[in-house]
């Protein structure tokens, strides 16, 4: 196995998880919900009366993220994103993310991260799959095809 | 009403902490994703540093959060209530880790590069809207009980 050392930022990518973490933390500590991403905006497409409006509070507050990072991080930090993927591509695997996230009741968030730290069986066979299916993809389409 | 506007003041918040925990981790870049996922290529394993992190974390948080009967603000948990190792899990899951391999986006960093204005996370993100509204047509189709989300 090679390692990508010009990429790989150990120091970084922890912090952010640990930031991870603790959004995570304060979503079950004070309202009581698993910080999932792909439930919290897959329940606003046939919402309860009265479970709406947390979820927009909290997409919103996502996307109001990189608006305000942009105007106080060093330039540096930000190193813009590399996506190979072409649309076409991009629109076919956003299907499947979505469709299968809400098949499957989670993503890296609800299942990786939330799941895994409440020791759910469930979600460590999620994640499992998702990891699994993630590795098998890029593998066919990077070394095989 | 004081006490519901805090409350969307702390969801808005908690989201915003979140989309930065992404950026800084760099899971808004769909190459590093997919640097993780190329064990055969060149490898990245910056994302397992991520999840230690948040699991960390996360870990100490869930286990502070099942000895207590109510939330710090006196409120009630809603945790998921399946417990079944089923199929429409095993299968959804492979599908969300086919998506992400290909593009290298999940959905959240996919809902934050779109929000800095990267075209193709945004038509990511309606595409993953319309699987997520393929899934509720189906359901309803079906008569299922909605369901329960992690």
């Amino acid at each position: 196995m090679m390692i990508d050392w010009n990429h790989f930022t150990p120091w970084a990518s922890a912090w952010g998880g640990i930031v991870l973490g603790l959004a995570s933390a304060l979503f079950i500590l004070i309202n009581g919900r698993v910080l999932g991403i792909s439930g919290i905006l897959g329940g606003l497409l046939r919402p309860k009366p009265g479970d709406a409006a947390w979820r927009v509070a909290f997409v919103l507050g996502l996307m109001t993220a990189p608006l305000v990072l942009a105007m106080v991080a060093p330039p540096e930090l930000l190193t813009p994103p590399r996506i190979e993927a072409g649309y076409l591509t991009v629109l076919a695997a956003g299907l499947l993310v979505g469709y299968g996230t809400r098949l499957g009741s989670g993503c890296t968030s609800g299942h990786g991260v939330c799941g895994l730290s409440r020791l759910s069986p469930r979600s460590l066979v999620a994640t499992l799959s998702f990891m699994t299916a993630g590795f098998a993809t890029v593998y066919l389409i990077r070394h095989l095809l | 009403m004081k006490h519901l506007t805090a409350h969307r003041l702390i969801e808005f918040l908690v989201g915003l902490l979140f989309g930065w925990g992404l950026m800084i981790a760099g899971m808004t870049d769909p190459g590093k994703v997919i640097g993780f996922l190329d064990l055969a290529g060149l490898w990245d394993p910056s994302l397992a540093f991520v999840m230690g992190g948040a699991i960390a974390v996360g870990v100490l948080a869930f286990a502070a959060a099942r000895k207590r009967a109510s939330t710090l603000l006196g409120g009630a948990f809603h945790l998921p209530a399946s417990r079944d190792i089923d199929k429409p899990l095993v299968i959804g899951s492979l599908l969300f880790g086919a998506g992400w391999g290909l593009a290298g986006f999940c959905p959240g960093p996919a809902i934050v590069s779109m929000a800095a204005g990267q075209g193709k996370a945004l038509v990511f993100v309606l595409a993953m809207v319309a699987g997520m509204a393929l899934y509720e047509f189906m359901d309803r189709l079906s008569h299922r009980p909605p369901a329960q989300t992690a």
